[in-house]
C-alpha cells in the first residue's frame, strides 16, 4: 500500500437519496453492479428456457401440467409444441448473447473496474453511462414483452390497436427466428407463420435499442481509457483487463452500428413494405408475393444480405463476449500464481490481433449460404489464422502458471476453468472453420457444442472468476469459498458433460433446432446420450442456485475483507474496500510500475503495488517499459 | 526503469480533488461553461475537471467512427442489392442543388473558423448563421427532392434501390439535424458569452463541431456519388 493514498483523505459529498444513490446513479460502480444484476436476472430467464428445451428433447410428449398453466397456447395439454420449442431457442439465444454475455463482462465488470484500474474518479461521461444502462434495461424489458405479446392473444390484440403492423397472438411463446433472425422468414411479418407477428417486431426493436445502449457504453469506455489515465499509467502499464475492455469497446463501436443499420432495414421490411431482404417471386405459406393483399409484391431484395450484415456484427460480438473474460483470466492467473503475466506485450498484441481478425471472418458463419468457394477459402484461412493469437494467449497463460506455487482460490479455479474451456471449445473451431468440414456439420449439434463451450461457458467462467475475485472489493466481504468450490467443480464437470456429448451427436448427424427426434430412427441409439446431457444440465443448473445464494448471502453475511485481500498489485487494491464514491478518496494515485510485479526479488513482500514509489524492480522479472 | 523520473513527480501527486467534483454533477465540464471552474483552470490539476480538448476530439472521432460504420453498412446494402427487376433511377435535380448547398456550407463553416482565429466576433457570428441557413436549406432541398422522386414513380416501398434514395437521405438528414443543433449551440455560445469565450475551449468546440459538419458533408457527397454513378 503506497503512502500517498492514505494522505489527505477527502471525501466527496456522495449522493444521499436512495434513488440518486442506487437507482439513477451516475457512479460507475453502482452502474456496474446494476449491469451485473441485469445479467443475473437475464441469465436466470435464459437458463430456465434451456432447461425447458432439454426436458422436451429427452422426454418428448411428456405432459407438464405447469407448462399448460403458464403457456396455454405454447403447450396445449402440457405438451410442448415445436413452435414453442423454436421460440425458446430464439429467446434463449437472444437473451444470453445480448443481455448476459454482452452486459456482464463489459457493462458490469468493465464499468466497475476500468476507471479504478486506470486511476480515474469515474467514467468520462457519467450521465451517458447511466443512460447506456437504462437504455439497455429498456431493451431487456422490450424483449420480455416480445414473449408476452407473441404468446398472449389478448396482449397482442391490445398492441394491435397501436398499429396495423402489431398483430400478434399467433399462439406461440415468443418470436421465432433464432438469435440470428434470418431473413426472409424474419422479414415477412405474420404471413410467414407462427412467431412472426408483433413479438418479432419487438424482437427487432429490442435489438436496435440494445445497439444504442452498447454504442453509448463503448463511446464512454474508449474516451475514458484514452483520456483519463492517472499520472504514470502509460498504456503498457495498464492491467490486461483494461486492454481487453478497451478492445471490446472498439469492437462494439464498429460492429453495433452495422447491426443497427441492418435492424432498421429489417424493421422497414416488416412494417413499411420495403424489400431489402425479401427476394422476388417468394412463395410462402401457400401464397405468392404480390398475389394477395396480405402479401404485397416484393422485388429485388436479398436474404443473404441480412446474413452479411448480421454476421459482420455477429462475429465481433463473439469476441465482445469473450475478450473481457480473457483479460480477467490473465489478471487472476498472475495474481494467484504469484508470477508476472508471461509475455505481457504479446498478450496485448494478441488481444488486438483477435479483435482485428474478428472483423474479417464473418463469412465462416455463411459457408452453407451458397457463397463462392473462393470466398469460402479466404474466410477459412482468415478464420484459422485467429488460432495464432489464441494460441499465443493460451501458451502465455500456461507460461504464467509454469513453475508457480498456485493459490487455489475459487476465483483461480474458475480462471483455470476458463483456459480449459477456451482450449476445448476452440479446437472444434479449427474443424468448423474449414468450409469443406463445415458444410456437412453446420446444421448439426457440433456447432452448438462449439460455441457454447468457447463463447458461452468460457465467457461465463471468466465472469465467475471475476466475480469471486473482485467481490471482496465490490462489497467488502468474501464470497463463501466452500460453496464456491462446490459451485466450481459441479459446474466444471457439468458443462463438459453437457457439451462434450453434443460433439458426438453432431458428428453422427443430429440436426440442431429440432424439438424432438422421435421420427428419426438413425438417431435412436443416441437417445441415452441426450438424456445424459439433460441430467447433466439439470445438475449444473441446480448448482447455480448455490451460486445465487452465495452472491446474495455474502453481500450481507460474508467474511469481511481488507483492502487488498489477494495481495494483488493493481490500483483497485490500493483504495478502500469498498471504494469511496470518487474511487480514491480525493487523491488520485500515481503509478510507478507495470501491473503484474509479482515474485520480485529482494522486495519485502513477493509483490510490488503499482503505486509503490520506493520499490525498485528494474532487476526483477517485471516488464521494462 | 522510470523510477528516477517519477520521483520528482511523486511529491506533487498528492493533489486534493476539490469538493465540486464528480459527486455533485458528473465531472464532465458543463458544455455551457456555466459551472464555476467549468473552463477548468485548476492550476495543473490533472483530474478531469480540467478542460481537456482531447476528450472532446476523441469523443467526436469515436462518434463519427460509429456513424461511418452505419453508412458503410447501408452503402454495401445498396451495392449488393439484387440486380433483378431494377431500373435506373434518375437523380432528382434537387439533389444536385443539395450537394452544392452542403459543399458551400462547409466553406462558410471554414470561414467562421478563420474569423475565430482572426478574432473577428461579428464575422464569426455571420458565417455561423450562414452555415446554419445553408444546412436548413439543404434539408429543405432534400424534402423537395423526395417529392420529385415520388412524382417520377419512385416510392419508399419498392425495389431496395428506390427505398435507398429515401432511407439514405433520411438517415443522413437526421444526422445533419444533429449538426444543425451543434451549430445552433455555437451561435448561442457566441451570443451569450460575447467574445469572452475567446480561448482554447471555444476553439475546441468549434473544431469538434466542424469535424462533425465536414464529415456529414463528406457522407452526403459519398451517397450522392453512389446514387448517381452506381445505378
Amino acid at each position: 500500500m503506497s503512502a500517498e493514498t492514505h494522505e489527505g483523505v477527502h471525501r466527496h459529498p456522495a449522493p444521499t437519496g436512495f434513488i440518486r444513490k442506487y437507482i439513477f446513479s451516475i457512479d460507475h460502480k453502482v452502474i456496474g453492479i446494476q449491469y451485473i444484476m441485469l445479467a443475473l436476472a437475464a441469465v436466470l430467464v435464459g437458463m430456465i428456457m434451456s432447461l425447458l428445451m432439454r426436458l422436451n428433447l429427452s422426454w418428448p410428449g411428456t405432459k407438464w401440467p405447469i407448462l399448460e398453466t403458464l403457456f396455454p397456447t405454447g403447450a396445449p395439454g402440457g405438451v410442448m409444441t415445436p413452435e414453442f420449442y423454436l421460440s425458446l431457442v430464439t429467446m434463449h439465444g437472444t437473451i444470453m448473447v445480448f443481455f448476459v454475455l454482452t452486459t456482464a463482462p463489459q457493462g458490469g465488470f468493465g464499468n466497475y473496474f476500468l476507471p479504478i484500474q486506470i486511476g480515474a474518479e469515474d467514467m468520462a461521461f457519467p450521465y451517458l453511462n447511466m443512460l447506456s444502462f437504462w437504455v439497455t434495461l429498456v431493451g431487456f424489458i422490450v424483449i420480455l414483452l416480445a414473449i408476452v405479446v407473441e404468446g398472449n392473444a389478448s396482449a397482442g390484440h391490445w398492441l394491435s390497436a397501436l398499429g396495423t403492423s402489431f398483430t400478434g397472438g399467433s399462439g406461440t411463446v415468443g418470436p421465432i427466428g433464432g438469435w440470428t433472425g434470418y431473413a426472409p422468414l424474419s422479414a415477412l411479418g405474420k404471413i410467414a407463420g407462427p412467431g412472426q407477428g408483433a413479438g418479432m417486431n419487438l424482437w427487432v426493436i429490442s435489438i436496435a435499442i440494445f445497439c444504442v445502449g452498447s454504442l453509448l457504453g463503448a463511446l464512454n469506455f474508449i474516451t475514458t481509457l484514452l483520456n483519463m489515465r492517472t499520472k504514470g499509467m502509460s498504456l503498457m502499464r495498464m492491467p490486461l483487463t483494461c486492454w481487453a475492455w478497451f478492445t471490446t469497446a472498439v469492437l462494439a463501436l464498429l460492429s453495433f452500428p452495422v447491426l443497427l443499420g441492418g435492424g432498421i432495414l429489417l424493421l422497414l421490411d416488416r412494417i413499411a413494405g420495403t424489400s431489402f431482404f425479401i427476394p422476388s417471386g417468394l412463395y410462402v405459406s401457400g401464397l405468392l408475393s404480390g398475389s394477395n393483399p396480405n402479401f404485397p409484391l416484393h422485388t429485388g431484395g436479398s436474404p443473404i444480405l441480412w446474413q452479411h450484415l448480421f454476421w459482420f456484427f455477429g462475429h465481433p460480438e463473439v469476441y465482445i463476449a469473450i475478450l473481457p473474460g480473457m483479460g480477467a483470466t490473465s489478471h487472476i492467473l498472475a495474481t494467484f500464481a504469484r508470477k508476472p503475466v508471461f509475455g505481457y506485450r504479446a498478450m496485448v498484441f494478441a488481444i488486438f490481433a483477435i479483435g482485428l481478425l474478428g472483423f474479417f471472418v464473418w463469412g465462416h458463419h455463411m459457408f452453407i449460404s451458397g457463397m463462392s468457394p473462393y470466398s469460402a477459402i479466404a474466410f477459412s484461412v482468415l478464420t484459422l489464422s485467429i488460432g495464432v493469437p489464441s494460441a499465443v494467449k493460451t501458451f502465455n497463460w500456461l507460461g504464467t502458471l509454469w513453475g508457480s506455487r498456485i493459490r487455489f482460490t475459487t476465483a483461480m479455479l474458475f480462471a483455470l476453468g476458463f483456459v480449459s474451456l477456451f482450449v476445448a471449445g476452440g479446437i472444434s473451431g479449427l474443424i468448423l472453420g474449414q468450409s469443406s468440414l463445415d458444410l456437412p456439420m453446420h446444421d448439426t449439434y457440433i456447432v452448438p457444442a462449439h460455441f457454447h463451450l468457447v463463447m458461452g461457458v468460457a465467457s461465463i467462467f471468466g465472469m465467475f472468476a471475476a466475480l469471486y475475485f473482485w467481490f471482496p472489493k465490490m462489497f467488502g466481504r468474501f464470497m463463501n469459498e466452500t460453496i464456491g468450490r462446490i459451485h466450481f467443480w459441479v459446474t466444471f464437470i457439468g458443462v463438459y458433460a453437457i457439451f462434450m456429448p453434443m460433439h458426438i451427436m453432431g458428428i453422427v448427424g443430429m440436426p440442431r433446432r429440432y424439438s424432438s427426434f422421435t421420427e428419426y430412427r438413425f438417431l435412436d441409439s443416441l437417445h441415452p446420450l441426450v438424456v445424459l446431457v439433460t441430467v447433466a444440465a439439470i445438475v449444473t443448473i441446480s448448482v447455480q442456485v448455490l451460486f445465487y445464494f452465495n452472491v446474495f448471502w455474502s453481500i450481507f453475511k460474508g467474511k469481511k475483507a481488507g483492502d487488498n485481500p489477494w495481495e494483488a498489485t493493481t490500483l483497485e487494491w490500493t483504495t478502500a474496500t469498498p471504494p469511496p464514491h470518487d474511487n480514491f478518496a480525493g487523491v488520485l494515485p500515481t503509478v510507478y510500475h507495470g501491473p503484474y510485479e509479482f515474485a520480485v526479488p529482494g522486495a519485502p513482500n513477493d509483490f510490488v503495488m503499482q503505486t509503490d514509489a520506493e520499490a525498485d524492480v528494474s532487476s526483477g522479472n517485471g516488464h521494462k517499459h | 526503469m522510470l523510477r528516477p523520473t517519477y520521483q520528482a513527480a511523486m511529491v506533487t501527486s498528492t493533489k486534493k480533488v476539490t469538493s465540486k467534483g464528480i459527486g455533485s454533477g458528473g465531472g464532465f465540464p458543463g458544455p455551457n461553461g456555466k459551472k464555476p471552474g467549468g473552463n477548468g483552470f485548476h492550476g495543473g490539476d490533472r483530474s478531469k475537471r480540467k478542460f481537456s480538448p482531447a476528450t472532446y476530439r476523441i469523443t467526436m472521432w469515436v462518434v463519427l467512427a460509429a456513424v461511418l460504420m452505419m453508412f458503410a453498412a447501408l452503402s454495401s446494402v445498396y451495392i449488393m442489392s439484387s440486380e433483378e427487376e431494377r431500373r435506373p433511377i434518375a437523380m432528382p435535380s434537387m439533389f444536385f442543388l443539395s450537394t452544392g448547398l452542403i459543399l458551400v456550407s462547409s466553406g462558410t463553416f471554414h470561414q467562421a473558423k478563420r474569423s475565430l482565429q482572426q478574432d473577428r466576433p461579428r464575422a464569426y457570428l455571420r458565417w455561423l448563421l450562414a452555415t446554419l441557413a445553408l444546412g436548413v436549406a439543404f434539408l429543405g432541398s432534400q424534402l423537395v427532392g423526395w417529392r420529385e422522386l415520388a412524382r417520377g414513380g419512385v416510392y419508399f416501398a419498392g425495389h431496395p434501390r428506390s427505398t435507398f434514395f429515401y432511407l439514405a437521405t433520411a438517415l443522413h438528414g437526421a444526422h445533419l439535424v444533429g449538426g444543425i443543433a451543434l451549430i445552433l449551440y455555437l451561435v448561442i455560445r457566441r451570443l451569450r458569452l460575447g467574445w469572452l469565450l475567446h480561448g482554447q475551449k471555444n476553439a475546441t468546440w468549434h473544431s469538434v463541431v466542424g469535424l462533425y459538419w465536414h464529415t456529414m458533408d463528406g457522407i452526403w457527397v459519398w451517397l450522392f456519388l453512389l446514387l448517381l454513378i452506381f445505378k
